[in-house]
């Protein structure tokens, strides 16, 4: 069974992460590091393959060369290789452009799953899939919390507004997972040592066949008007453990008689 | 310019969700028209007149019953294509986010998300969202139509201030592939236990808990501080606790005096379900979770430490 797993870097959480006020696009400048939803889509590329016996795990991503550092990760965990889109011209791509660059990546693989995370931590979008497997022509599935697989067709159950749906549907077939599915493995150091050496190949759109007018801010139909700061919560407190914090937060919902 | 809003059903009624947002369409601009897809829902047609629809597109049929998102791609694109809507725009839920993500794909229109206002300036479409977990906020825009949108769920009460829509049936003529996914079965689940909307004080545990048994921990919190326990789609897909007790999204809304998270990231999805909360305290080792980023006292931590001492405090301050 081929897999394709779709990762993406992103800014690490923190007070670094923001959006420059001067380009209005996210600052890419910080420490950064794979899509942590990304990671139970790689556990359970892994699993499914080790499940079927054989096969191959190949990780998708569109973004900076630098991401090849955080997906490096995902090789360490046991995918067996790495395509990264890398191109100037795809730098502010939105769901338009994204979506048609990851497809045309991925026609290129014609794999039997592709696997996305629940959401990239960056955006919050969770709408990616359905983007691809639109390009795919492919059916998806998204939120999926329980996956079987068996005779090339999916079952899958999913948590929506109101209970519980289990889905069924053929291969090829693009897969979004929910983070309880499972619990991503730590990249053994044997792993780690190996990740370098694993294939990555870093492609141009013009690689994977994408007119450079399909992708980045010209491919792009959605922009960011302006910026502003929301409106905080006030006088919000933030203390360390240092052993009193049960003690300092009992004062805390006294002094707000809450207890 | 046109807008069309995607009518959202389940049972016998329309979502509260969906008729917020075509209230607020309705308001914004007089041509706004709605969509309707499934299996005998023309009789819901009538309602969504009421809240400002002009025409009702109903898309009625057995191979569209389910409530699966690619049949529902086929048919609002087509639909946007042969009359020419200027935006189209979702109340966001698991279905809806799928059906605007491949109606993106299939026209190559922009989609922008987690809107929670839209306004018109100058003739054109603005929507607001906040970004970054709600640590900034934009005006976002569409450089082409039909402009897409997804409205983060609650943003709009439904109003009625319309009268009565005109209802024109559509076909349901599906793509090969749309049809692919089925769907095997639909659980309803049962909502048994103390209900959490009704509560004062949740305790609410995440699964920095590590394991179904920690939420002992949260049981004996909630019972000395008078309040009921509540929960994450994380633990709850674990089956670590039941889906009665989920916030956010996909689970209830609530507007508690106390909210108390206990290894509980703070998700945006999770957030839409809490955040109007009184009073939030938060508990989690990550000093970067996002969830300091809304609550009122953020204790930087191990629950497992920080929780039986707090339980024990609360117990000795209220003589129990
Ligand atoms: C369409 C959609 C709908 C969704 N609907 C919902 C919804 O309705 N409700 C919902 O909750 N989520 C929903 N989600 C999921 C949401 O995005 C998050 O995945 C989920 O809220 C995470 O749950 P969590 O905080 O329990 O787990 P995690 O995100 O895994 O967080 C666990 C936290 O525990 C902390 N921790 C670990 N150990 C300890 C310790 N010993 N002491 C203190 N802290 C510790 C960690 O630092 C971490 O921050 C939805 C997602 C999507 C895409
Ligand atoms: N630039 C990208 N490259 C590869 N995969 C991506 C990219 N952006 C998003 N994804 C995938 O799409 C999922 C959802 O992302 P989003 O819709 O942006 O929240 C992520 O978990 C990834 O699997």
């Amino acid at each position: 069974m081929k897999i394709a797993v779709c990762v993406k870097e992103v800014p690490d959480p923190g007070p670094n992460r923001r959006i420059d006020p001067g380009t209005l696009k996210m600052d890419r400048s910080g420490d950064r590091s794979l899509n942590a939803y990304d990671l139970n889509a790689i556990e359970e590329a892994l699993r499914l393959k080790e499940a079927a016996g054989d096969g191959e795990v190949v990780l998708v991503s569109l973004g900076q060369a630098k991401a090849l550092d955080s997906i490096r990760k995902g090789l360490a965990m046991g995918a067996d290789r790495a395509v990264l889109v890398s191109d100037e011209a795809a730098a502010g791509s939105d769901l338009v452009a994204t979506s048609h660059v990851l497809a045309e990546a991925l026609k290129a693989e014609s794999p039997d799953v592709v696997l996305f995370g629940q959401q990239a931590t960056d955006g919050d979008g969770a709408v990616m899939w359905a983007a691809v497997a639109e390009r795919l022509k492919m059916p998806v599935v998204s939120q999926i919390s329980e996956l079987e697989v068996s005779g090339g067709t999916i079952t899958a159950k999913r948590q929506t507004e109101f209970g519980y749906d289990r889905i069924q549907a053929p291969l090829p077939a693009v897969l979004a997972v929910a983070d309880s599915l499972n619990e991503p493995r730590y990249p053994s150091l044997k792993g780690i040592m190996g990740a370098k050496k694993k294939p990555q190949d870093v492609k141009s759109l013009s690689d994977v066949g994408v007119d450079a007018s399909r992708a980045g801010e010209a491919g792009s139909r959605t922009t960011v008007v302006s910026l502003s700061p929301p409106q905080g919560r006030g006088d919000s407190r933030k203390i360390e453990d240092d052993g009193s914090a049960a003690q300092q937060i009992l004062d805390f919902l006294v002094e707000r008689k809450l207890v | 310019m046109s807008t069309l809003v995607f009518l959202e059903h389940h049972g016998s009624s329309i979502q509260k969700g969906s008729l917020g947002v075509l209230s607020k369409a309705a308001a914004i601009d007089p041509d706004t028209s709605a969509v309707l897809v499934g299996s005998g829902v023309a009789g819901l047609a009538e309602q969504a007149g009421k809240y400002g629809a002009k025409t009702v597109f109903v898309a009625d049929g057995e191979a569209v019953a389910a409530p699966l998102p690619q049949p529902r791609v086929d048919i609002v694109s087509r639909l946007v294509q042969e009359k020419g809507f200027g935006n189209v725009l979702f109340a966001a839920s698991v279905l809806a986010s799928d059906v605007a993500g491949g109606v993106s794909a299939r026209l190559d229109a922009g989609l922008n998300w987690d809107l929670n206002d839209l306004a018109m300036d100058g003739g054109a479409l603005v929507g607001k969202r906040s970004a970054l977990g709600d640590t900034i906020s934009a005006d976002v825009g569409w450089t082409t139509e039909p402009r897409l949108a997804l409205i983060r769920a609650g943003s709009f009460e439904p109003k009625e201030n319309g009268g009565s829509a005109s209802v024109e049936s559509i076909g349901t003529d599906l793509e090969d592939f749309s049809s692919k996914a089925v769907m095997v079965e639909q659980l309803q689940e049962q909502a048994s236990g103390p209900s959490i909307e009704e509560a004062d004080i949740l305790v609410t545990g995440g699964r920095g808990l590590g394991s179904p048994e920690g939420f002992q921990l949260m049981e004996e919190l909630a019972s000395a501080i008078g309040g009921a326990v509540a929960s994450t789609r994380a633990v709850v897909d674990s089956g670590w606790y039941p889906y009665a007790t989920q916030i956010g999204q996909t689970g209830k809304v609530v507007s508690p005096k106390l909210y108390i998270g206990c290894g509980v990231s703070g998700a945006i999805q999770h957030k839409v379900g809490m955040q109007t909360s009184q009073v939030i305290v938060s508990i989690n080792k990550d000093p970067n979770a996002p969830i300091f980023d809304f609550s009122d006292l953020g204790v930087v931590g191990d629950l497992q430490a920080i929780v039986p001492q707090l339980t024990a405090l609360v117990k000795e301050r209220r003589g129990s």
